[in-house]
């Protein structure tokens, strides 16, 4: 028997061939209909999230909601000057010809989304997508059931069903999916599965942008303002309860810096969630049982100097801080991915380096220090997909920055602009005049010493004059 | 390889592609500032460029100066160190890089690896932390999955049948003698040679002449004596080509000489889709004519195939040039000529689909090759700012979060 979702590619890529997604017109009325579907649904939204994994409202406003019409807005504010055809440069044989970059949609494209920001990360490659001329299959997580529900019900009413669907699948389907041939695949998830898709994607020769996760390193030196590090830090890392991928997911700082970081931190999570975090309406629970569980068994490292605390049948897992680790320990094996916290000792900045140079390479780096030496050192000589000094999360509000990573956490980048050209193929185009031959006669046989010579300097670039002053 | 083939292609190209970098290096390498939102304001955010790491260039036996050279000249430039792969088909090539490129760069950075088949498949279960791949579609797949086991990012440059359609409305001298030019050049061993020609039955008919003289023009009455046509690199590629002959009816040329491995300028007449000369890449100085109604089945036969590299039209009417565009999709694009796309080196080059990923020449292989690293540097101070996006939530702090990171929809303007 065929595979269950050749019908579904087929029909949208006979949409794609149909051109209906290429006009502007088109694009604008698409994306503006998520406008409308981002504010008519913001309370499904909320709650969906809610049920999912506890949410905050104001996380899921701001995350979900707020941070997807910037992308919208973005967007649209543009849209018509990235599409231009971008005229560039030209050589002496063809100065009076026309030469640009045509930007060219892929054709259908598959979105696979994760389950920690279920709605801005499938929206926000989305928008790009569709700002790019793409027809998209659009894959939610199954994770979090209420908001795929939301996703596969809301989603189709307000997008042209002709050129974009949902789908529904869990491990075995989105196999069976992947197996179809895509023009472009966007993949966010983990690295395991990054590897999964890359595969499949090698089979059909299909060009992808993968958003993977690691431990992000968060290197605190000891000339700082402690207690704005421990509320900045601490804000990163408990957001969502931690299920952010660009959360700082261990810190490292001398042993002094371990003693006076760990009150602030105290009074920094007492400041946001009050004396019991499981009563705050502002704190996140784990997306599910297996998170949960998993989360939990990394609690059994080093020692608990905040938190701890764990509540099954909420999923609840205490803002935690955990001290005297050994890198063997559970907790630095994997990504935590919750609201743990911790924190390795390190002799200076340069073990702290090189202990972030012997691991993969993160998503992003963090570096605190009121010294812009300090700073400028560890983003010289780590590699990472981001770096932000002196807070968490921030880089990642800005669209003008490219969001992606590197090695182990992903491949490509998107965001803003980056997020039209990820699904735009750049062709390299050249109007040449039918006449004109006389031009061309340096090139053809029969070959000689003087048509080399005349060829050489119509297509030459030359070498500037090197300036010491520059 | 003719000489002025190979001085124009192996070394001027080269030398273009450097002078360019070395030219702007100093520009690509900087940090490049990024715009800011409110919240943001007085922070520093810009885009660092690091490199990859070790990386990777394997380079195929057709340009194998040119398509090493070039990606290498990118790979140094963002700053990594490379492998370098030569292709083992093109031995005598193999063997200079080989020998030559040490003398000439730090061996500490930069190695070359000769490598068969075998070989190359052990190399990549290495993890590098790039990989361009310049060859067949088949492999490039092979590469990808070897990739993918490491998570490296790819560039392929593969190939496929590149569509040269000429109307009706055309100079049928000049239009024959850029297409042969293109088609014969380095004996149509060129990933963006004009594959097969589509046109009407009457300029068809128009066009046999026209070709028989630009390929007299070109190389004699006995191209097998011109010094200025090429031969086929190796037996294997001979035979495949040879064997493309038995398509259409032979108009122009046909002959070969297995001993020289030369396959005469040949034009194939009434070619038919299923034929054997349209089922592969030629990669051969071999032109296939298939005719075609009119522009419009042109672009559906090119559509019902996998994208090329390139794609050709050739019309006095730009209007016909601009569906051909609008309505096609290939790597890169050339109206009324065939080649010269490449020599821009302000132009992305690449391919899409079963043609390739990825794009180089220029700025473009320092891109390639680059990471382009979100950078955002705030003060340690300033803390008031931050203060409306901590817990405890309340309404008052989301709307001055959302004031103060938003951005807005623009003023909608009709005249465009």
């Amino acid at each position: 028997s065929g595979n269950p979702y050749a019908g579904l590619v087929s029909r949208l890529r006979a949409a794609w061939l149909s051109g209906k997604t290429r006009p502007m017109e088109y694009r604008v009325a698409q994306l503006e209909a998520l406008g409308r579907f981002l504010d008519e649904k913001k309370q499904d939204v909320m709650e969906a999230t809610a049920l999912d994994m506890g949410k905050p409202p104001f996380e899921a406003e701001f995350s979900e909601i707020a941070l997807c019409k910037n992308e919208l807005h973005e967007a649209l504010n543009n849209l018509s000057h990235w599409m231009k055809d971008k005229h560039v440069d030209k050589n002496l044989a063809t100065q009076l010809d026309s030469a640009f970059i045509r930007k060219d949609p892929y054709g259908v494209v598959l979105i696979i989304a994760p389950w920690n920001y279920p709605v801005n990360l499938l929206l926000r490659p989305l928008i790009g997508a569709i700002a790019a001329g793409n027809c998209v299959v659009i894959k939610p997580s199954e994770m979090t059931k209420n908001t795929e529900r939301l996703m596969a019900e809301a989603l189709p009413s307000y997008l042209d069903k002709d050129c974009f669907a949902v789908v529904t699948a869990g491990t075995q389907e989105t196999t069976r999916l992947l197996e179809n041939k895509f023009d472009y695949i966007f993949f966010t998830g983990s690295p395991s599965v990054g590897r999964i898709v890359m595969t499949a994607a090698a089979k059909h020769l299909t060009p992808v942008t993968l958003e993977l996760g690691g431990k992000n390193p968060c290197y605190v030196s000891d000339t700082c303002d402690v207690q704005n590090v421990a509320r900045r830090v601490a804000w990163g890392r408990f957001f969502n309860a931690g299920q952010t991928c660009v959360a700082p997911d261990y810190v490292l700082c001398s042993t002094d810096m371990q003693e006076k970081l760990l009150p602030p931190l105290r009074k920094a999570i007492t400041e946001f969630f009050g004396p019991n975090p499981q009563e705050s309406p502002d704190f996140a629970r784990m997306a599910g049982d297996k998170q949960f569980q998993r989360v939990q068994t990394l609690l059994r490292s080093g020692r608990v100097a905040i938190g701890g605390q764990t509540d099954e049948k909420e999923r609840y897992i205490a803002p935690t801080v955990l001290v005297d680790l050994q890198p063997s320990d559970p907790v630095m094996q994997e990504e935590i991915f919750g609201p743990i916290l911790p924190i390795v000792t390190v002799a200076n900045i340069d073990e702290a380096i090189d202990f972030i140079n012997s691991h993969e390479r993160p998503l992003v780096v963090y570096a605190f220090s009121s010294d812009d030496k300090v700073v400028n050192q560890v983003l010289d000589r780590t590699s990472s997909g981001g770096f932000c000094s002196n807070d968490t999360l921030m880089h990642v509000s800005l669209t003008s920055l490219p969001f992606g990573g590197i090695g182990n956490s992903g491949l490509g980048k998107y965001h803003g602009r980056f997020s039209f050209d990820a699904f735009t193929h750049h062709r390299g185009c050249l109007y040449r005049s039918m006449g004109r031959e006389a031009l061309n006669a340096p090139r053809y046989p029969p070959y000689s010493q003087q048509k080399l010579r005349i060829v050489q300097t119509a297509a030459r670039v030359k070498r500037k004059d090197t300036c010491a002053l520059l | 390889q003719p000489s002025f083939e190979a001085y124009f292609s192996e070394i001027l190209l080269c030398k273009n592609e450097l002078n360019n970098t070395l030219n702007n290096l100093s520009h690509w390498m900087k940090d490049e500032n990024a715009g800011k939102n409110l919240v943001t304001q007085l922070d520093s955010a810009f885009i660092r460029k690091d490199p990859y790491g070790v990386v990777l260039i394997i380079a195929p036996w057709n340009y194998p100066i040119n398509l090493f050279l070039v990606p290498l000249i990118g790979a140094i430039a963002a700053g990594n160190c490379v492998v370098v792969k030569p292709s083992e088909t093109a031995k005598s090539t193999e063997r200079l890089v080989a020998e030559m490129l040490s003398c000439y760069l730090d061996n500490d950075c930069f190695a070359v690896v000769t490598a068969g088949v075998q070989e190359t498949t052990r190399l990549l279960e290495n993890k590098f932390d790039y990989i361009f791949f310049t060859g067949s579609t088949s492999v490039g797949r092979i590469i990808m999955t070897a990739a993918a086991k490491h998570l490296t990012p790819i560039t392929l440059e593969l190939g496929g049948k590149n569509p040269c359609y000429v109307s009706d409305t055309c100079d049928v001298q000049n239009v024959a003698r850029r297409v042969a030019w293109g088609r014969f050049f380095n004996a149509g061993q060129t990933c963006i040679a004009p594959d097969y020609v589509l046109c009407s039955v009457e300029m068809q008919e128009k066009l046999m002449p026209a070709l028989r003289e630009a390929i007299t023009e070109f190389f004699g009455p006995n191209p097998q004596e011109s010094p200025d046509f090429g031969r086929i690199v190796g037996d294997k590629q001979f035979r495949r080509i040879r064997a493309l002959l038995c398509s259409g009816r032979v108009a122009i040329g046909g002959q070969t000489d297995e001993k020289e491995r030369y396959i005469a300028p040949t034009v194939l007449a009434d070619v038919l889709p299923s034929d054997p000369a349209m089922q592969e890449e030629i990669f051969g100085p071999i032109l296939p004519i298939v005719v075609v109604a009119n522009m419009d089945e042109a672009i559906d036969f090119i559509n019902a195939r996998p994208q090329p590299l390139v794609i050709y039209a050739f019309s006095c009417d730009s209007k016909v040039v601009n569906q051909v565009l609008d309505r096609t999709s290939s790597g890169g694009f050339c109206g009324n000529d065939t080649l010269m796309h490449v020599t821009l080196t302000s132009l992305p080059f690449g391919g899409i689909g079963n043609s390739g990923l990825g794009k180089y020449h220029s700025k473009f292989t320092f891109d390639t090759f680059t990471h382009h690293r979100g950078c955002l540097y705030r003060s340690m101070g300033r803390e008031a700012l931050n203060a409306p996006r901590y817990p405890p939530y309340s309404q008052q702090k989301l709307g001055l979060l959302t004031a103060t990171f938003e951005i807005k929809r623009k003023g909608m303007c009709t005249l465009l």
